[in-house]
This record gives C-alpha cells, structure tokens and sequence, in this order.
C-alpha cells in the first residue's frame, strides 16, 4: 500500500511497524528496577513500563501495552529517546513531555494526542517506583496540584488530565469530573484553563483529516 | 488490497459502472416534456421498475432519496410534524419505539426529535444482540405510540433481528412500522408482498451502486410522511429536488444485478465467511464472536480478539493491505468504543478489542487463506506487546 491517506508521519509508522525495547522476557527474568503502570484496556488503552537504573541514569526501558498506533509509536520512541547515549538521568526522563515525544515523531494527528501520554505517564510512575523501592521517597515530585472547583475539589492537574484524554469542550468536562456543577461559581476560570490546556496540546500535531 | 469492510461500502458491480458510463451524455431533466428529457425520464421509471421488481412491491411505493440516512430521516422526522402526517397524535405526545443498535442515523434523529414532544423508548438486545418481539410489544403505549422502527440487521455485528415477528406486534396494535434494511438488502431474501412493513430504507452504496442514493419504500395506502426536502413534485411529492438521475439509473441495475446474482452469492459468501470464522477459531486462541452465531447476515464476522487493542490490529493489517474496521475508540477518534458492541453486554474492553469482517462479491477463497494467516500473525505479535496474558 503507497500510504495514501495515512494518518501518520512515517517515523510513527516505523515504530508502529516494528516497536523497539518491546518487554520480550517475563518479568521475573527481567528484574526490573522500577515498574510503572497506567490506564486500564477497559479505557481503551493501558501501559507498563520497566527500567532498569544504574547511577541515576537509565540504562535500560522496556515496555508492554494494549494500545493503538499512536500508543505503540509514541512510547517506542520514547523507550529511544530515554536510553539513547548511555541513557538519561532520572531527572532529566521524570520531565519528558508528550510534546517531547511527539515532536520527535514528526507530530500525530489531533485526535491521536491523547494516546501519546501514556508512555510518559508510566515512565514517571516507574521512576517513582524505583525512588520507592530504593528509600528515596523525598526524591518523588509532589504534584502541586491547584483546586479550581471548591465544591467537588477538582483540580487544574485533573483538567490536564482529562484534556490529555481528548476532553477539549466544557460540557464534555463537566460530564466527566462534575466540574462546576454544584455553586457554578468557577466556571469561567475553568473554562479559561481548559481552552489554555487545549491550546498547549492540540496546538503542536498535524491534522490531515478524518476519514 | 484485500478487502474486508462490505459493510462500509461496496465497489460498483462492473455492469453498474458501464451503465453509468453509457449513462452520462443523458443530461436531460426527467421532469421536462421533451424528448431529451422523456428519455430520462423512461429510464428513471425503469430504475424505479427493478427495485420493486426486485421487492415485490409495487413502483409507487419507491422514492429516491440521497441516502439511506436520508430516509431513515424522512421517515422518523415525519413523526407528530403536522396534522395530516404520520401518526399524528391529537394527544399532543407522540412516543416511538426503536432499540439501541440502530445505525447514527437513526439513533441521531431519534435525540433530535426527542426535543420535539416526542418520547423514545429505546429497547435493549439480548446476549447475542438480537432484540425480543415481546420487549417490543411491551414498550407499547396504545393510543400514544406513533411508529416503531428496528433495523434489519446490524451494521456492526450483522444481527438480523426478528422482523417478521415485531411486523406482526405493530400491525396487531395497528402502529406503523420502519425498518432500516440498509444493511439486509441484497444479504437476505425480503419479498415486501409476505413482510409486513410500511416503510423501508435502503442505501445504493451497500449494494453495489455509487454513493449518495438511497431508496424510502412507503407502502401504498399507509399514512402519509412529510417530506424532509420541499419543492417540486419530484418523487411524487414525497422529496423534492431533480432527481440524482445517475444514481437512480445506477441502483436500477444494481437491483436488475441483485436479482440474478443474490441467492448464490448469499450462499458462496456465507461459505466465505464460515470459512474465515472456522479459520480464527481454529488458529487464534482467546477470541470472542460478537453477534449472534446463525441469525447474522452471511458476510458478516465481528470478533474480539482479547488482550489487545482493535485501531492496532486494523492498522497492522492495513499495511499488509487488509481492510476491516473497528469498534475500538482509538479508529473513531471518540472517547468511547461501539455503542453496538458495548450492547451486548460484555466489558469495555471487548469492545476495544473487536475487528468487523464484511465480506462481499469480490473476495475469494485464496484471500480468506491469506487473511486467517495473516490475521494470525498480527494479533501474535500484539499479544507479545500486550502486557495482559
Ligand atoms: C444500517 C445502516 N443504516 C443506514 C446507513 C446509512 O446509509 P447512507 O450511507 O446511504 O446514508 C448505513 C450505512 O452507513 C447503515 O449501515
């Protein structure tokens, strides 16, 4: 097939084709350092994550998921782009954006961003796992999580969450985290986060078009 | 290519495209007295012969309409819209009844009429996706339901639900009934003179004719519909507008077409199809058939094939240049997977996992070989990649 109408960038379609550091033994033979899980197939997509860290760098990422293309793409290059040149310093992967990723895969189509966040996601539960396991607990990011919703404590971090699920309008929010729905009074400031959210992760992909 | 998704759309059967082609220096306006216009006119009755031809039903009961969407429109927004239409009711409150898995175009109009004082209720399938005559019957409000409407069979799992049978509950409560046999037409044998249904929606797309036709059966002597388009006296008032004639001459043939070749494909595709589910069954373990096993259209195969994500496996096989759908979100760019699947009862999950095969005229025994092997190889690897066992 020539690729007419293919809604990926061909560096998407070579790691869709042929994924790099797939988890090929099972994990007790791994002996991972770190394991990092999210999503649930019941959502559509899940994703685990394994690392492997050797003074403070990573020196080696495996992975496994039940996701689609862009799933599969998007974490294949970030299982690269982490353990490329000796591999990255915990600190340095623990700040790795989808942005990141999908820039170097020569953007996704709109609505595939939200299937690219998962590697990222368990990259950052793995390496919190790995600080876990090795007493460093201080070292785990506290999320600074802003409530913007008093009355059903939704926070801005909860409305990035879902933006990054594919949420890009108020009601569709407001259906899903009940946002706004008791005093009404945020509703403005959140509307006001949400189109900033959208604006930051639709803004960089390519759109070629539904089918 | 490889192609596996009839239930999409269909390729023009050849004698089809020819006579389009020997169609297209026919310009003129069917409407017109003159013999330019005479000519087309002849061959849009013509058309319009061979699909009653082909329904058994008579040629005044067959409107042209743009799509089968369209006439699932028609229809269902004819509803309670003004004093001498379908099921007008004094009552003020009409109350239609139709069932979960319809098509978007059905189900669509439904939540845009439900805005208008009419109330839906929307009956549930079984296991296997099929709904109860009974359930059907049950929902009934005397006096105050205006039209049932069930689909023949299903776009997405090919269930064929109990037609004859929710025919006989409506008529027996005196409500007109709809089917939307978008899907059916073509894949069962349906004789309009034994079914008892007052209107039909066919679509040309599914059977071999181009896109952008449709057909709206409407039983002679039942009530009336308002038409959704207004204008001239095209398609006996019923849908105003020139007529698509290409498209109208076109689905003339491919019903001409239909009745020479449907009985034996019904039965060499049914033998494809069991073939390829015999196929997967046998060689891939850990899969699931969505539908019902018998009561399902003959080229329809809808399977789940579990631990693994259905976009990645149509798109896998895409590249191998095999062409399915998916009830998975991901390929909808939705957030939520086949309402139809997620229907029947099982955990999300199914639903993101499931592949649709439709097949058509055009397949052969060699590629349903190539398909299961390749099948096979791609949820495989996937299931290598997947980190549920
Ligand atoms: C069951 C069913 N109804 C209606 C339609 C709509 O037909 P059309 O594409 O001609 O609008 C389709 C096809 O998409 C269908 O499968």
């Amino acid at each position: 097939m020539d690729g007419v109408g293919w809604n990926y960038s061909d560096v998407v379609k070579e790691h869709f084709m042929r994924p790099k550091n797939i988890l090929q033994v099972s994990e007790e033979e791994y002996k991972a350092d770190g394991v990092g899980f999210v999503g649930s197939p019941a959502c559509g997509d899940m994703m685990k994550i394994f690392i492997k860290v050797k003074e403070g760098r990573i020196i080696d990422l495996k992975w496994q998921t039940f996701g689609c293309a862009s799933a599969i793409g998007s974490t294949s290059m970030l299982s690269e782009m982490v353990t490329r040149d000796g591999g990255m310093t915990l600190e340095e992967a623990i700040e790795i954006t989808p942005e990141a990723i999908i820039k170097e895969l020569g953007g996704l189509p709109a609505n595939k961003i939200h299937c690219s966040v998962l590697g990222d996601k368990a990259l950052r539960d793995a390496i919190n796992d790995y600080y876990k396991k090795t007493g460093q607990t201080d070292k785990i990011p506290k999320t600074e999580a802003k409530i913007v919703c008093e009355c059903l404590e939704v926070t801005d971090e909860d409305i990035r969450m879902e933006v990054l699920e594919g949420v890009k309008d108020f009601d569709t929010l407001q259906k899903r985290t009940k946002v706004g729905t008791s005093c009404g009074k945020c509703a403005d400031n959140v509307k006001k986060i949400l189109n900033d959210f959208v604006e930051q992760y639709y803004k960089c992909s390519i759109y070629t078009g539904e089918k | 290519m490889i192609y596996l998704d009839y239930n999409a759309t269909t390729p023009l059967h050849p004698k089809v495209k020819e006579k389009i082609i020997d169609f297209l220096n026919d310009y003129g306006n069917p409407s017109s007295a003159h013999e330019t216009g005479r000519k087309v006119k002849f061959m849009v009755e013509d058309a319009r012969e061979s699909v009653a031809s082909f329904l058994n039903c008579r040629p005044d009961e067959i409107i042209f309409t743009a799509s089968g969407s369209e006439a699932n429109n028609t229809v269902i927004k004819s509803v309670g819209r003004c004093a001498n239409s379908l099921c007008y009711s004094s009552a003020g409150k009409s109350h239609i009844i139709s069932t979960v898995v319809e098509h978007p175009s059905v189900l669509n109009t439904l939540k845009c009429v439900e805005n208008q004082n009419i109330d839906v209720t929307y009956v549930k399938v079984d296991a296997f996706g099929r709904v109860s005559a009974s359930d059907v019957e049950k929902a009934i409000r005397p006096g105050v339901t205006s039209l049932i409407s069930t689909m023949y069979a299903n776009n997405e799992i090919g269930v064929i639900q109990p037609i004859e049978e929710i025919s006989a509950i409506a008529q027996k409560y005196d409500i007109p009934f709809h089917t939307d046999a978008v899907q059916a037409i073509g894949k069962v044998p349906i004789d309009l003179k034994k079914l008892n249904v007052d209107y039909m929606s066919i679509s040309g797309h599914k059977i071999y004719a181009p896109k952008g036709i449709g057909v709206l059966y409407k039983k002679k002597g039942t009530k009336a519909l308002c038409p959704l388009i207004n204008g001239g006296h095209q398609e006996f008032s019923f849908r105003a507008g020139t007529e698509n004639t290409i498209g109208i001459v076109a689905i003339g043939e491919a019903f001409k077409q239909l009745k020479i070749e449907m009985d034996e494909e019904i039965i060499r595709i049914k033998k494809l199809r069991d073939k390829l589910e015999a196929g997967l069954f046998k060689t891939i373990p850990n899969i699931k058939l969505n539908g019902h096993p018998t009561e399902r259209l003959p080229g329809t195969l809808n399977i789940s094939f579990k631990n693994i994500e259905g976009e990645s496996i149509l798109l896998r096989l895409d590249l191998f240049g095999i062409a399915v759908s998916t009830g998975s979100a991901c390929s909808s760019g939705s957030l939520e997977p086949s309402y139809v699947v997620s229907s029947l009862g099982v955990e999300p999950e199914i639903a993101h996992s499931s592949i649709r095969f439709s097949l058509g005229r055009e397949n052969t025994e060699e590629e349903i070989d190539q398909t299961i092997e390749k099948v096979g190889e791609v949820v495989s690897f996937l299931r290598t990649m997947s980190p549920i066992k």
